[in-house]
Order: structure tokens, then C-alpha cells, then sequence
């Protein structure tokens, strides 16, 4: 599929009467296939927003966003956790799951398709940690890998699925300059290696320089769209 | 035990791992469902063994139908029946024979300083054919005036006190401040109104109270002729005895004195309430761990649901933890509910025993109780909104 991500006129606005805000007005733009695009602007631009709506985290309301060929304007929730499903996601935040080792936290990122075979699923989960470079920590809970190695984990958990598109958010900003950039490459090596459309919002200039297209948000509008 | 819940769910037991993670917490939830069992399990036991001591009392007896006063909700509750009714009842259709039961209480007090109670059954001497013949009660040689026979299990017995008692051997005994002969023994058991149980005729238990009077036993117990239906000879005497007496198959009438004992009766609703609040306890506690361990972990859950795993999962994670909580917290309950029904059988003599229903029971109870605590605490995932980890 060569745009996983269609969107036009979306709008979307939260809260209601008097407490109203229009977080994004009209946005459209077309995501290409196995490119790393990213999304930034001021805080308050719209543009989490619009990676929300995109990852079908949020209800679309107004205008359209078609993902993978499916719409999302007024898709049910089983359409949209089956869509999330073929979906990676990476957080600031990078919500490892504290009592699972990093094995069993990107082994998640398999479960959710159903039953598997574990011993094959754990060799995955070995072998992304291995691309990530954590084949030594496989099996360290979190609360013993530092920073930038949860972040690694959460990276090899949104890719052990193989995703059609990852969504990533503000993935680099917890992270030291050498960590950060580790990331960044693995993200970019890994999604040319695979075809893997990644759609990141960040303000990270090491992201930026690696970036195939940054569309830049203002007050909820796209102001600026370039292919570096 | 991870692999073996792997095999058995199918997935990655991330409850369990979730659980283990935080030992200080799981030992604390451990402690509080295995408190709640043990709470429900004294409060069963001693509702169960005052109940087996209530039926206990009827089963001395054998006969098919009980007529008692109006009053009477207990065996030994409730005022006299006028001998004239036995007298109108052999005259009904269907009713072989009839005995009246005289029912009292007596204190055997000990060298020792000791006290022991008996519930004292009076009955003629030559109506053996209505004593449970599984007791082997030697009734004819209670004919011999201020004779008794006593009950070995009784509490506070002086040890060997009733070793060698045979009517050929008698021990001599005071009840009640009257000289008796115990010529013979039988295994009954205490309850919560009496240390013990003993039999004698009506003639000794008539000496031995003389305030009672032969005119007015306590019950009336009778046979029917064989073939007759029992139902259908109560429902005759009913219509020929006196209103307010009430005529019963002797079953029913323990029925109703377990129930009344149970439902009415401040001990039976006592313990009744104790194992609601032990039920309530062990609803609280689960819930406040699980309802906090969704709390604590809500943010990998709305990472879970970002990943698109749906609702049924996070139901299936938090039962899967209340099921934990249920398994490991009855273990340590069941052993402990286990040494305290021995020690409390060892200090009142009450038939308080655990046995495979009441512990599949509680066992069933705590499971439901916790999948219900679960069921609860799941409202809390409502929370987990993938869209605010962003």
C-alpha cells in the first residue's frame, strides 16, 4: 500500500459548550508507505492529536481518516482494536510492563495476535532484542535496564509484530544524545529494512535530520509540509 | 508456576507475574483472604457442631412422630404436654405405641472441683424399641430405681470415671445433690447447652425431679403400624388432639429445631453473621488489592489496549489474579480453620470437625467472593485510556 494513511478535512475538538476546544481544523495529508515522517510544532499544535486520531487511539467525528484502507470515521471498537493490531506504538513514556521481564514485554507485542507457539514467540522476542542490541539483557525487568535500554525494549516491542506503521511519540526525549540517537537509527534501519511507515512527533533535531518529511502544526493547522 | 499458568491460560500470565512482583503486597492479600477463610471457617464450624449437636439429640431417639407443646421450639424448650394426649393418640388409626419423654437437666459435680452438665433423657424403662438401637443402651436395667446410664463423651469427666461401668459393676454418682448408679455408658457428645447426655426411667427422672410430674412429660413420642404413612397419621392426630399442640414426624421436628436454633436464636444468628462479615471481610480485601493493583498498573493497561488487546483480556488478568488470591489464600486458611477446629473440639467437646463439603464450600465461596471483588474492580479499567499516554 503505497499512503497507509489518508486524511482529509479532520477536525476534532474536546470538551463541550463553553469548556469547547477545536484542537484541529480541516488537516489533510497523505502518509507514504516505509518513509519516517514526523509531526511538530508548539505545544498545543494539534499534532499528538492528529497522531492519536491517525493510530485510532480516538474516535474520528469529523472528516476523514482512512488507515490501511480502512475508514475510521464511524468504525467500531472491534474494527479499530483489529486495525491496532497490525499498528506499532512507542511512548515518551516508555510503559514497560514493571513485573515482565524485557523478554515477556515484547513477547506482548506477539500475544496479542492469539495463541502462538511461546518457544517461538520468545525466539522472536530474543531476536528483536538482539537487533535493539539487548540480547544480554533479555531477561532483566525493567526496573533494573536504565533509560535509554527500556526505551530499546519498548522499540523492539512496537517492530516484533513486523506493524504495517509505527507511531511513535516523542520517543527520543527521555533519553541521553547517544541513546536518543541509537534510537533513532534503529527505528530508521529497521523500518527501511522492513517497509515500515513510522509517523513520530518530536522536536529532537537528531530525529529531524533523519527524517524523509516533517509537517510542521500551528493552532491546529498544517503551516508547513517539507521533504528535506 | 508461571509455566504451568502459561499452559492452563494460554498466554502470558501477566496476573500472576503482576502479583509476585510486589511480594510485600501478595503476602499482605495472602493474609487477608486466608483471615477471611479462617474467620468463615470457626464461624461454620461452630454453627455446624452446635447443628450436629441439636440433631445428636434426636438421634438417641427412635420413633416416628413427636408431639410437643406449642411452645416447644427446641427439644428442650417450651412447656408440658398432658399425658391424656398419649392416651387419645394410641387411639388414632395408625399409631402402634407411645412413650412420654421427660427431659431435664442435671450437674454431676467432681472431686476435682469440676462440674459436669447432662442433658437427661426420662423414658419407661421397657420402651427400649424407641431408643436408636446404634447407641446399645441397656434401658432394661434402668428399672432398678435411680439408675442412669451416662455419656462417656461428656466434658470434664474425671479420666477413667466411667471406665469399668457395667450394670454388674455400677459407679455411683451425684446429680442434681441425688445419689445414682451409672450401670452403663454410651458414646454421645456435648453441645452447647450441656456437657454431656444421660437416660434414665421415667420413674428415676420423676425422683430425681420431683418437682416434674408424671402427668406432664415434655414430648410424646410415637410408633405407626407398619405400612402406614407417617404424614397421614400426623395429619389425624392433628385433628384430634388439642390445637395448640404440635404434632410432627420426629425428623421434622429436628429440622425445625436446627432451624429454629440457627434463624432465630441469637447463637445460631450470631454465628450466621459471623460468616457474612467473614464473606464481607474477605470482599473487601480482595477488592482493595485488586481495584489498587489496576490503579498502579492502569497505564501499561492503556498500553496493552494501545497494542489492541481487547477488554476480555484485562477482565481475564484481573480474574486471573482473584483466582490466585483465592487458591493461595485458602491453603494457609484451611490448615489454619483445620487447627483451630481441633483445638476448639478439644475445649468444648462440640462436634466441630472439617469435612470435604464445608471446605469445598468455602472454597467455592472465597473463589466467587474473589471473581466478584475482581468483577468489581474492573470498573477501574475504564480509566485506561490509550490516548492519555500521549
Amino acid at each position: 500500500m503505497d499512503v497507509p494513511i489518508k486524511v482529509s478535512g479532520l477536525d476534532h475538538f474536546f470538551g463541550t459548550g463553553q469548556a469547547r476546544v477545536q484542537a484541529i481544523f480541516d488537516v489533510s495529508i497523505e502518509i507514504e508507505a516505509g518513509k519516517l515522517t514526523v509531526l511538530m510544532g508548539p505545544s498545543g499544535s494539534g499534532k499528538t492529536t492528529v497522531l492519536t486520531l491517525m493510530g485510532c487511539l480516538r474516535d474520528v467525528r469529523h472528516g476523514s481518516v482512512e488507515l490501511l484502507g480502512t475508514e475510521l470515521n464511524g468504525a467500531d471498537d472491534d474494527k479499530q482494536i483489529a486495525l491496532r493490531r497490525r499498528l506499532g506504538f512507542i511512548f515518551q513514556a516508555h510503559n514497560l510492563h514493571e513485573s515482565l521481564t524485557a523478554a515477556q514485554n515484547v513477547m506482548m507485542g506477539l500475544q496479542v495476535h492469539g495463541k502462538g507457539d511461546p518457544v517461538l514467540q520468545r525466539q522472536a522476542a530474543d531476536h528483536v532484542l538482539g537487533l535493539v542490541g539487548l540480547a544480554d539483557r533479555v531477561d532483566y525487568l525493567p526496573g533494573n535496564l536504565s533509560g535509554g535500554q527500556k526505551q530499546r525494549v519498548a522499540v523492539a516491542r512496537a517492530l516484533v509484530s513486523n506493524p504495517a506503521i509505527v507511531f511513535a511519540d516523542e520517543p527520543t526525549a527521555a533519553l541521553d544524545k547517544e541513546s536518543g540517537a541509537q534510537v533513532v537509527s534503529m527505528l530508521k534501519a529497521l523500518g527501511q529494512a522492513r517497509g515500515t511507515t513510522t509517523v513520530m512527533v518530536t522536536h529532537d533535531p537528531r530525529v529531524l535530520d533523519q527524517a524523509d518529511r516533517i509537517v510542521t502544526l500551528e493552532a491546529g493547522r498544517i503551516v508547513k509540509d517539507v521533504r528535506p | 508456576m508461571t509455566g504451568i499458568l502459561s499452559l492452563v491460560l494460554g498466554r502470558m500470565p501477566i496476573g500472576w507475574l503482576q502479583l509476585t512482583h510486589n511480594r510485600g503486597r501478595l503476602l499482605a492479600a495472602l493474609a487477608g483472604v486466608s483471615f477471611a477463610n479462617v474467620l468463615v471457617f470457626v464461624q461454620l464450624g461452630i454453627l455446624g457442631g452446635m447443628n450436629t449437636s441439636i440433631e445428636a439429640n434426636y438421634s438417641f431417639l427412635d420413633a416416628d412422630i413427636m408431639i410437643s407443646a406449642a411452645d416447644a421450639n427446641t427439644l428442650t424448650e417450651g412447656g408440658n404436654v398432658p399425658r391424656q394426649a398419649l392416651i387419645r393418640a394410641l387411639g388414632v388409626p395408625g399409631v402402634s405405641g407411645g412413650i412420654p419423654l421427660f427431659l431435664g437437666t442435671g450437674s454431676w459435680d467432681h472431686a476435682n472441683g469440676d462440674t459436669t452438665s447432662f442433658q437427661i433423657f426420662g423414658l419407661p424403662a421397657d420402651a427400649a424399641r424407641y431408643v436408636n438401637p446404634a447407641f446399645g443402651l441397656p434401658m432394661d436395667r434402668l428399672a432398678v430405681p435411680d439408675t442412669v446410664i451416662l455419656d462417656t463423651n461428656a466434658r470434664y469427666l474425671p479420666e477413667a470415671a466411667l471406665s469399668d461401668v457395667s450394670p454388674s459393676a455400677p459407679v455411683a454418682l451425684e446429680l442434681n445433690d441425688r445419689s445414682l448408679r451409672a450401670i452403663g455408658t454410651f458414646d454421645g457428645g456435648s453441645s452447647l447447652s450441656s456437657d454431656g447426655s444421660a437416660f434414665m426411667s421415667d420413674q428415676s427422672f420423676l425422683a430425681l425431679f420431683p418437682q416434674r410430674s408424671s402427668r406432664a412429660p415434655d414430648h410424646i413420642l410415637l410408633t405407626v403400624t407398619p405400612g402406614a404413612r407417617v404424614e397421614s397419621v400426623v395429619e389425624r392426630l392433628s385433628l384430634v388432639l388439642d390445637p395448640d399442640l404440635r404434632v410432627r414426624t420426629l425428623q421434622a421436628a429436628a429440622t425445625e429445631d436446627r432451624v429454629y436454633q440457627t434463624t432465630v436464636r441469637p447463637t445460631g444468628l450470631i454465628f450466621g453473621f459471623g460468616v457474612v462479615m467473614g464473606v464481607i471481610v474477605g470482599l473487601i480485601i480482595v477488592y482493595q488489592i485488586l481495584a489498587t493493583d489496576v490503579a498502579d498498573h492502569i497505564r501499561e493497561y492503556a498500553t496493552f489496549q494501545a497494542m489492541g488487546y481487547d477488554y476480555r483480556f484485562f477482565l481475564g488478568v484481573v480474574f486471573e489474579q482473584a483466582l490466585v488470591l483465592a487458591v493461595l489464600g485458602f491453603l494457609p486458611g484451611i490448615l489454619i480453620g483445620w487447627a483451630l477446629y481441633l483445638a476448639l473440639n478439644q475445649m468444648t467437646g462440640l462436634p466441630i470437625e472439617m469435612d470435604a463439603a464445608r471446605a469445598a464450600t468455602v472454597f467455592l465461596g472465597t473463589v466467587a467472593a474473589c471473581a466478584v471483588s475482581g468483577a468489581i474492580a474492573t470498573r477501574r479499567l475504564v480509566g485506561a485510556d490509550p490516548a492519555d499516554l500521549f
